[in-house]
């Protein structure tokens, strides 16, 4: 037990880190880019450049949010 | 080679002599302070650990998953990974963390292995081989991360795997010249390049990605294709420096982070 739970800490420590709001920011964002790209017919060529935006906001806030701690 | 492969060797670059330059301080500390020759085991049974990684986690990666499904795993994971290095390096520029400094975490691990009591069996000083080793493997883990992350997203692992194991050479070459940690390195510059390509990069596969859940399951394309990187690398140089201004307050001391 001691293992697996020092193997996922090992993990989240190396991806995840100090801040776990830059990777809810991502996730949540690269989850609303599906649900854009699934229900609505957006240009490929729109939709890429757009969700970099909105990930680059989301970074924004995160670290706004994290600044403020 | 394009413009993504010249990314791809300089983002694994400059990453491999950041992290090694980190395993090194401690190796250093290790070896002056207590044994060579154990500190040395350490950082060759590290070695061999990582290699081991890096074969399983390379080989698990590139067969189980279709490539849109790649680029959405490993991009997304890059990105996190990535902005993390960019939030440290703008909490850094902006005076809200103090700088990494490599003469102060040597002198703390001189400090520790000094007060440390002796741990020895069948010929080996223990407490130099395990911080050997934990230092070597878990700063080389990340170097191992970016070099399969970027090697397989751009299928091209072996400009990854040069590019990684020329910035060891380099380091290992100068630290042997040296005698000591590499504080004159500029660490905290170089992390922040780093996180700006990673950032890049992994806004680039991980939004490709997204593909996999079409109908098609094909990656999808961004205007420009290639061309699009150097433009990302730009935009988050650019937000990068508006968080700086913004987040800027007066330089902390020193210390060891």
């Amino acid at each position: 037990m001691g293992f697996i739970r020092g193997f996922g800490q090992f993990w989240y420590d190396l991806i995840i880190g100090d801040d776990w709001k830059i990777a809810a920011a991502v996730v949540a964002t690269l989850a609303l880019g599906t649900v854009v790209l699934l229900a609505f017919a957006v240009p490929e060529p729109v939709l890429t450049p757009v969700l970099g935006l909105c990930l680059m906001a989301a970074f924004v806030i995160a670290l706004r949010l994290d600044a403020r701690d | 080679m394009n413009a993504a492969a010249w990314g791809l060797g300089a983002a694994v670059l400059l990453a491999s002599i950041v992290e090694m330059v980190e395993a090194l301080t401690i190796v250093m500390a290790m070896g002056v302070t207590r044994s060579w020759r154990s500190t040395l085991a350490g950082v060759a049974a590290a070695l061999v650990a990582l290699a081991a990684f890096t074969a399983a986690a390379g080989y698990a990666l590139a067969t189980w998953l279709p490539k849109a499904a790649l680029q959405l795993a490993i991009g997304t994971l890059l990105l996190i990974f990535g902005l993390q290095w960019l939030r440290k390096a703008i909490l850094r520029s902006s005076g809200r963390k103090a700088m990494h400094d490599e003469d102060q975490i040597f002198a703390d691990e001189v400090a520790a292995a000094e007060s440390a009591g002796a741990v020895t069996a069948k010929g080996l000083d223990w407490f130099s081989f395990m911080i050997s080793f934990k230092g070597v493997f878990l700063e080389g883990v990340e170097v191992v991360f970016i070099v399969i992350t970027f090697g397989l997203s751009a299928g091209n692992m072996p400009v990854a795997i040069g590019a990684a194991v020329i910035g060891v050479l380099l380091v290992l070459a100068v630290g042997i010249a040296v005698r000591g940690p590499l504080s004159k390195v500029p660490e905290n510059t170089m992390k922040y390049g780093v996180g700006l390509l990673l950032a890049a990069f992994g806004t680039f596969w991980s939004v490709e990605g997204l593909g996999v859940f079409t109908g098609g399951h094909q990656s999808l394309e961004w205007p420009g294709a290639d061309l699009a990187i150097p433009v990302l690398v730009a935009a988050w140089f650019g937000l990068s420096r508006l968080m700086v201004h913004a987040l800027r307050r007066p330089a902390v001391p020193s210390a060891s982070i």
